[in-house]
C-alpha cells in the first residue's frame, strides 16, 4: 500500500512537471535542429514530412487556441498515455513472458 | 537529438531500424524472467516522467536548447534491458503523437537513446564507481557520457545519409551535447537523491535485470 502511494506521488510530480512547467521550457531549437541550422541542412526535414497525422504536432493540442494551454494539455496527455502505454506493456509482456 | 524525417537516407533508416529490433529481440530474452509484477507500477511512472522531463527544454547556449534525455536514470533504477523497452515507448509516443522524432527515423533514434545511451550509462555507472568513489559522480559522468555518445551516433547517421560531412556535425554535435550532457548529469543526480530520499530505490534492488 505505502509503495502505491509512493507511485502515485510520483506519477503526481511528472503531471505537475508536463502540466505546469512545459508551457515555461525553452522554445529555442534544439541541439542537433540548431546544427541543422547552423550547417544549413533543415531544410531536408521542412520539406519533407512523412508522419502528417500525429495528433499534437510540436506538443500543440489542436483544439485549443490559448498556446500556454495548449502545451499544458499537451503535457498531460502525453504523461498519461505514456504512463498507460508502459503499464498495458509491461504487463501483457509480464502474462506472455 | 530526436532525428526528423528527412535527414535519414533509406539505407541509414532501414538499417538501425534493423539493428535496433534485434537488439530489442536481446533485451526480450534478457528480461523473461526478470521482471515483476509489483515493480510494473513504477517502471510506467519512470516512464512518465521521462516523458515530462524531456518536454522541458533548458536553454544551452544563446539561440540553443537542450533537455532531459533520461536513459541513465532508467539504468540505474532498472538496468539497461528494461530501460530500452521503457526509452523506446517514450520514443514511440513522441514520434506517433507529437511529431517529435521521424516515424522513418525510429530506428536511429531508439538505437541512440534506448540502446546506445542506456549501454554507455550502465558501463560508465558499473565501472565508474569503483574509479571515481562516489556513486553521485559516477551517475554524473554516465549522463554526460550517455548524452555525448548518442549524439556521435547522430551525427554517424545523418552524416552516413549524405547531407553533410561527417567533421562538420560531429564537432557542432559534440559541442553542444556536451553542455546538455551537463544538465542531465544535474536532473539525474537530483532525481535519484529524491528517489533515495522517499525510499523508492531501496525497494528496487531487486528489479535489476
Amino acid at each position: 500500500m505505502l509503495k502505491h502511494k509512493r507511485v502515485i506521488l510520483f506519477l503526481f510530480i511528472s503531471v505537475i512537471l508536463a502540466f505546469l512547467l512545459s508551457p515555461f521550457a525553452s522554445s529555442s531549437p534544439d541541439g542537433l535542429e540548431w546544427v541543422a541550422g547552423t550547417k544549413g541542412f533543415i531544410e531536408h526535414a521542412e520539406s519533407f514530412i512523412f508522419w502528417k497525422n500525429s495528433w499534437m504536432p510540436d506538443y500543440q493540442a489542436p483544439f485549443i487556441s490559448n498556446s500556454i494551454l495548449s502545451t499544458s494539455v499537451a503535457g498531460l496527455v502525453g504523461v498519461l498515455v505514456c504512463f498507460a502505454v508502459a503499464t498495458a506493456f509491461f504487463f501483457i509482456y509480464k502474462k506472455r513472458g | 537529438m530526436h532525428i526528423p524525417d528527412g535527414f535519414l537516407s533509406l539505407p541509414v533508416s532501414a538499417g538501425t531500424i534493423a539493428l535496433s529490433s534485434s537488439y530489442g529481440v536481446y533485451c526480450h530474452k534478457k528480461i523473461k524472467e526478470n521482471i515483476k509484477k509489483q515493480d510494473i507500477p513504477l517502471i510506467a511512472c519512470i516512464t512518465a516522467f521521462i516523458f515530462a522531463a524531456q518536454m522541458l527544454n533548458f536553454p544551452v547556449l544563446a539561440g540553443t536548447s537542450g533537455h532531459f534525455m533520461g536513459s541513465t536514470l532508467a539504468v540505474f533504477l532498472f538496468g539497461p534491458y528494461i530501460s530500452f523497452f521503457i526509452m523506446t515507448i517514450v520514443l514511440v509516443m513522441q514520434a506517433l503523437l507529437f511529431g517529435d522524432g521521424g516515424l522513418l527515423a525510429i530506428g536511429a533514434n531508439v538505437l541512440n537513446m534506448a540502446v546506445v545511451g542506456p549501454l554507455v550509462a550502465y558501463f560508465v555507472i558499473k565501472y565508474g564507481k569503483k574509479v571515481l568513489r562516489k556513486e553521485s559522480l559516477a551517475i554524473f559522468m554516465a549522463s554526460l557520457l550517455s548524452i555525448v555518445t548518442a549524439s556521435i551516433f547522430c551525427s554517424i547517421q545523418v552524416s552516413a545519409s549524405g547531407i553533410i560531412s561527417f567533421n562538420k556535425i560531429l564537432i557542432a554535435m559534440v559541442g553542444v551535447h556536451t553542455l546538455i550532457g551537463i544538465g542531465e548529469g544535474l536532473i539525474t543526480i537530483a532525481t535519484v537523491s529524491f528517489l533515495v530520499k522517499t525510499n523508492i530505490v531501496k525497494e528496487l534492488k531487486n528489479v535489476e535485470a
